[in-house]
């Protein structure tokens, strides 16, 4: 759900920081955000504290992190449901709160996957194009990569994005348990346009079936609007590499700005027809039950959507200098701008945005803030190109009602209380 | 295609017609018929991709206690994966009950997903009419057929589900008029 605003004719990407007076900046760097570093910052309170250089290891064939950094996704079950058994995980989430920058580290990209990963041999592995075509055809990866190319940076969001919140909040939790199904990488494919014309397409055939080579043969309708005529693509690259399994080895739909399940992995077939199929994923599971008792079908577009990753749920803030950091993005183009709150929603400041802000990519943000110690709460709101902005909770559950458990874009808050800690709450 | 891709093309078109007989914009191979049917499983609501073939509710009960209770519990609930019957009645309330009973608005889409996608560790391993026995069962399950009813490709299609007009297309991609405007 978004609603509209104009855009500002002139839009300050880069305003002045907050004012902060040398002293509380200096001095906070030291306190600032505890939770994640203060393990790091222990242990050299001199100069001569520094372990001595001296030859390091050999070099390798790739890279490890180092021993020091601890970087893991969290396989979670439905909302509130974590901890589980990996066997019984449905998805696994991007740790922001550890994170910096635009781009997910290629391991710790969130996944959903609705029947395992598969171990599919790229050599066995065909893409059908067939049904209302003139040429029906099979192509092997091979054949796909000789094709022209694309390359773009793109966020792929799950539609539960964000489902820990639609009833309650729970205090205890990181925005990787509410925020962790979203995450940014770069993706190279053949335009889906290009393979439409080599098996000459029907002009009658405006739906499109993508299904995947998994256990479930997970498959969704795809209207071929213009916009998304010239947006999709079949990726068989991901961050300069080829996809990772859990991401679709070897190759899957990448659909800029829609509903993560239509970015179909393991993808196998593509048929052309004249009307939705009405898959399972597409009735009785993506769909959004609204108070009324009837369910909004097709929301296929990812919403405007922000969230403060730093600091955030379980970390611990002392008073002074706070770099308010966090990430934007929108299914409907470009972030115009992100607005932060530190009391509350009463008033808004405008963060600076990490160039370049690209389209359907998510963007970091950051804000200059110095915590007085007192107990308050700190909110983010985007607004993109379109004049989208991100709903509060209030209107938000207003439009949507609380079952909907999918598509969950209202503005994120955390609590702050008197002893610094951060908490996940509703409003 | 930007005139870009067009000189990209051209390229590539000509490199292919120095190295091979072949056109280089040949990419991929002509499907045959029959390994396209081998793939072609998808079932569309008016049943277009539903095999020949039938099952009764009956024998459904039986394939469904050997190959799905296990997760989906005895008679479709209190299992430890999704609750397939019951929930009628629910979708307005809190806690709303989302069965094949209450929410699924096509009973094509049954058939297909389990044909697809089940049983969960051997997806596809039903035979035809074991599918349309089980597709039976959950169908009795929630009293849209009768315990001893049938379904085949010619019933299934015309099964009017209770939540059939349960669900609002998004306007931006109204299936009913996303292409009519053209």
């Amino acid at each position: 759900m978004t609603s509209k605003m104009p855009i500002e004719s002139s839009i300050d990407l880069l305003p002045r920081p907050a004012h902060v007076s040398r002293r509380g900046f200096v001095g906070g760097l030291s306190a600032g955000i505890l939770g994640a570093v203060a393990s790091e910052a222990a242990g050299a309170e001199t100069l001569a504290d520094v372990p001595d250089r001296g030859p390091g290891a050999d070099l390798g064939a790739h890279s490890e992190r180092s021993r020091f950094v601890k970087l893991d996704r969290i396989p979670e079950a439905t909302p509130g449901k974590r901890n589980v058994d990996p066997g019984d995980a449905i998805n696994s989430k991007t740790p922001h709160q550890k994170l910096v920058g635009n781009i997910t580290p290629t391991d710790l990209h969130y996944e959903r996957s609705h029947s395992g990963v598969p171990d599919i041999d790229p050599a066995q592995h065909r893409l059908l194009i067939h049904g209302l075509v003139s040429k029906p055809l099979v192509f092997s990866v091979e054949d796909l990569k000789r094709m022209p190319s694309v390359t773009r940076v793109v966020f792929i969001e799950c539609t539960g994005n964000g489902w820990e919140n639609w009833k309650k909040a729970d205090p205890d939790v990181t925005v990787q348990n509410t925020h962790g199904l979203v995450s940014t990488n770069e993706w190279t494919g053949v335009p889906l346009k290009f393979l439409i014309d080599l098996v000459a397409r029907d002009k009658s055939a405006n739906w499109m079936l993508a299904e995947g080579g998994d256990g479930a043969g997970v498959d969704r309708s795809i209207p071929l609007t213009d916009e998304i005529m010239n947006e999709a693509f079949v990726a068989y690259g991901q961050n300069g590499e080829p996809l990772r399994p859990a991401h679709g080895f070897p190759i899957r739909l990448v659909m800029p700005g829609f509903e993560g399940n239509l970015n179909i992995k393991w993808l196998r077939r593509l048929k052309f027809g004249n009307e939705p199929w009405m898959t399972r994923w597409e009735t009785a599971r993506y769909t959004q039950l609204l108070a009324s008792g009837k369910a909004r079908q097709f929301q296929l577009r990812m919403e405007t959507n922000s969230v403060i990753t730093q600091p955030s749920g379980m970390m611990q803030i002392q008073p002074g200098y706070i770099r308010i950091s966090g990430l934007a993005w929108s299914g409907h183009g470009k972030i115009a701008k992100v607005e932060v709150s530190t009391d509350g929603a009463k008033t808004w400041k405008q963060a600076q945005l990490a160039q370049p802000v690209l389209s359907r990519a998510q963007v970091r943000f950051q804000m200059d803030w110095v915590w007085d110690g007192k107990p308050t709460k700190i909110v983010s709101r985007s607004i993109d190109e379109q004049g989208n902005v991100q709903p509060d909770r209030q209107a938000f559950i207003a439009a949507m009602g609380t079952n909907a458990l999918f598509h969950y874009n209202a503005q994120q808050t955390w609590s702050i209380d008197e002893t610094g800690r951060v908490r996940n709450v509703l409003a | 295609m930007s005139s870009h891709d067009k000189l990209l093309l051209a390229g590539i078109l000509t490199v292919g017609l120095l190295a091979a007989p072949a056109l280089a914009f040949d990419f991929g191979r002509p499907a045959t018929p029959a390994e396209i049917k081998l793939w072609d499983i998808d079932v569309g609501p008016d049943g277009k991709g539903l095999p020949d073939g039938s099952g009764t509710a009956v024998l459904g009960k039986q394939v469904f206690a050997d190959n799905c209770a296990a997760c989906h519990g005895d008679n479709g609930q209190g299992g430890i994966k999704d609750r397939l019957a019951g929930g009628q009645g629910t979708l307005a309330s809190n806690t709303p009950v989302k069965t094949v009973g209450s929410f699924w608005p096509y009973a094509t889409t049954l058939y297909d997903y389990i044909h697809r996608a089940m049983p969960y560790p051997t997806p596809g391993s039903l035979s035809t009419d074991e599918t349309y026995a089980v597709t039976a069962y959950i169908l009795s399950l929630n009293g849209i057929i009768p315990a001893d009813g049938k379904v085949d490709k010619d019933s299934l299609p015309r099964i009017r589900m209770p939540n059939r007009d349960g669900f609002i297309p998004q306007p931006e991609f109204d299936p009913a008029k996303l292409f009519r405007r053209k």
